[in-house]
């Protein structure tokens, strides 16, 4: 039953790509000039100060190992292309799937024999944000491995599950209301092409992950754990609803 | 995190920029900065555009510019120009000292706004004279506040 | 040491008007803010902007920024000065804290 909900979901999109234009829209066309005009101009986009930090930390040598990100990776340009547009993969080693901040986390971890990087820290959005930038411009990829499918599947059915005490699914104002207004908002199709993002309402850099738990506590549900497997399923499910899309990270959004 | 207090005031913050314009004590404050900057000077509407989007997304972070009409040569240049507010808890946004040197007239920069108010540039002259523009902006909570 | 974006042109033609951007990195805590506990967050802000132009003879401070707590988070703030003569721009930001920062940066100008 929820394999064919996921099968009909993916069909549909696949007949609207089809049929006809694409439908989705990135979260930038429900800004206003102003803000659109923040996020395109590097000059201007507060996000590029993390960007910076992040190129930074690139070349810093941590952890015991005395290695830099650099050392084994070299240029990030060259290096890092694509990646984020990939993300989340399954991962061998874990035998589950990593979101592009466990893997970083994973790397400094086991290779560069440093700690991991406090959950939401500046240093971790700045290292995922100057990752993400390798991948502007490229599409998002489909998660493509079968050993993916069971988490997607269960990040589908999270997507239209009601939560919270305003017993809301994504679905409902994503998939139902996208366009339409809640408080003065415009409510975006919520496509993760701009993370990690520079949020206005944060003053500051942010996860998809954060989104997604301030989206939970939006419908007063609990939000899950950071790197709670379920935030994992849903970035996974989102990627896949986004595939084709053009990745606009690091992107300012209301 | 959301008050009850918070939807309220913004609320009446709507009711208030559609509807009246009562006197009130933040009015005042707000007529009194523009005075003190203007050092006795007349101040006139024109010459001044304050570009701000009439309904902003987000109170936080409100991109605005301003732009004044001037030569900017060393005998008619544009001296400071100055950006109040009507609602937030000071008077004062900020205060820019220009002069010959900057060739032109016109700063950006993002401002905070604490709900739907009169914002004021006032441009000073070198020779005392000062010009203004108000804008009325509405501002909107967000729809999922974090908590 | 705060991160900070200067954009401006390298080169520019004498009397060429250019325009210059910068963007600071710091939180610009208001003082109006309350955590949950209920106690206030101290006021922690940049109170002023400068650029001085510097081109070997003159040192002219060409534009200031006054800063309150109505300035969002980031400060972005962006102007135009005229290119006379090579020389540096010095930007100098101070705040709350003793925060002091300068940044330079060079223009040629033909």
């Amino acid at each position: 039953m929820k394999a064919t909900i996921v099968a009909v979901l993916l069909a549909s999109i696949a007949l609207a790509h089809a049929a006809e234009p694409d439908p989705r829209r990135s979260g930038y066309e429900f800004m206003t000039p102003q803000v659109q005009a923040m996020q395109r101009d590097d000059a201007a986009n507060p996000a590029m100060l993390a960007v910076q930090d992040g190129a930074a930390l690139w070349d810093r040598a941590a952890g015991a190992s005395s290695k830099s990100c650099a050392s084994c990776h070299g240029a990030a340009a060259t290096s890092m292309r694509g990646v984020a547009a990939r993300y989340p993969v399954f991962d061998a080693a874990q035998q589950r799937p990593l979101d592009l901040r466990q893997r970083i986390n994973a790397c400094r971890v086991n290779h560069q024999q440093a700690t991991s990087f406090a959950t939401e820290s500046a240093d971790q959005l700045a290292i995922e944000s100057f990752v993400a930038l390798q991948s502007r411009g490229l599409v998002v990829a489909a998660p493509s491995d079968p050993k993916l499918q069971p988490a997607i599947e269960r990040g589908a059915r999270l997507f239209t599950q009601r939560m919270g005490q305003l017993d809301f699914s994504c679905a409902q104002c994503h998939d139902g209301h996208a366009g339409q207004r809640l408080a003065g908002s415009t409510i975006p199709q919520a496509h993760p092409t701009g993370y990690p993002l520079y949020r206005l309402e944060w003053q500051g850099m942010g996860s998809l992950q954060r989104r997604l738990r301030s989206c939970m506590a939006g419908v007063r549900a609990e939000p899950f754990a950071y790197g709670a497997p379920e935030l994992v399923e849903l970035e996974l499910y989102l990627a896949q609803r986004a595939a084709g899309m053009r990745i606009d990270a690091p992107a300012v959004r209301p | 995190m959301t008050t009850r207090r918070q939807v309220l005031t913004t609320t009446a913050g709507l009711a208030g920029a559609i509807w009246l314009r009562p006197a009130s004590a933040s009015a005042e404050e707000l007529a009194a900065a523009i005075a003190a900057f203007a050092a006795g000077a007349p101040v006139r509407a024109g010459r001044v555009t304050l570009d701000v989007a009439p309904l902003v997304e987000n109170g936080n972070v409100v991109p605005i510019t301003v732009t004044v009409q001037s030569p900017m040569s060393a005998a008619d240049h544009v001296k400071a120009i100055a950006i109040f507010n009507e609602r937030n808890p000071q008077r004062d946004v900020a205060v820019f000292g220009l002069g010959p040197r900057a060739g032109r007239a016109t700063v950006s920069t993002r401002i905070r706004l604490a709900t739907s108010q009169q914002l004021v540039a006032v441009a000073k002259m070198n020779d005392g004279s000062c010009w203004t523009h108000t804008v009325d902006v509405i501002v909107t909570l967000a729809a999922c506040v974090e908590s | 040491m705060a991160r900070t974006l200067i954009t401006m042109p390298k080169t520019a033609k004498r009397g060429e008007l250019i325009e210059i951007r910068t963007l600071i990195a710091h939180p610009m805590e208001t003082g109006y803010r309350h955590a949950d506990d209920g106690s206030v967050q101290p006021r922690n802000l940049i109170r002023r902007l400068t650029c001085r132009y510097f081109d070997g003879r003159d040192d002219v401070e060409v534009f200031s920024a006054e800063l309150f707590p109505a300035i969002a988070a980031n400060p972005y703030v962006s102007f135009f000065t005229v290119a006379t003569a090579s020389g540096s721009l010095r930007f100098s930001w101070q705040g709350d804290n003793g925060f002091a920062q300068t940044e330079s940066v060079e223009l040629t100008v033909t």
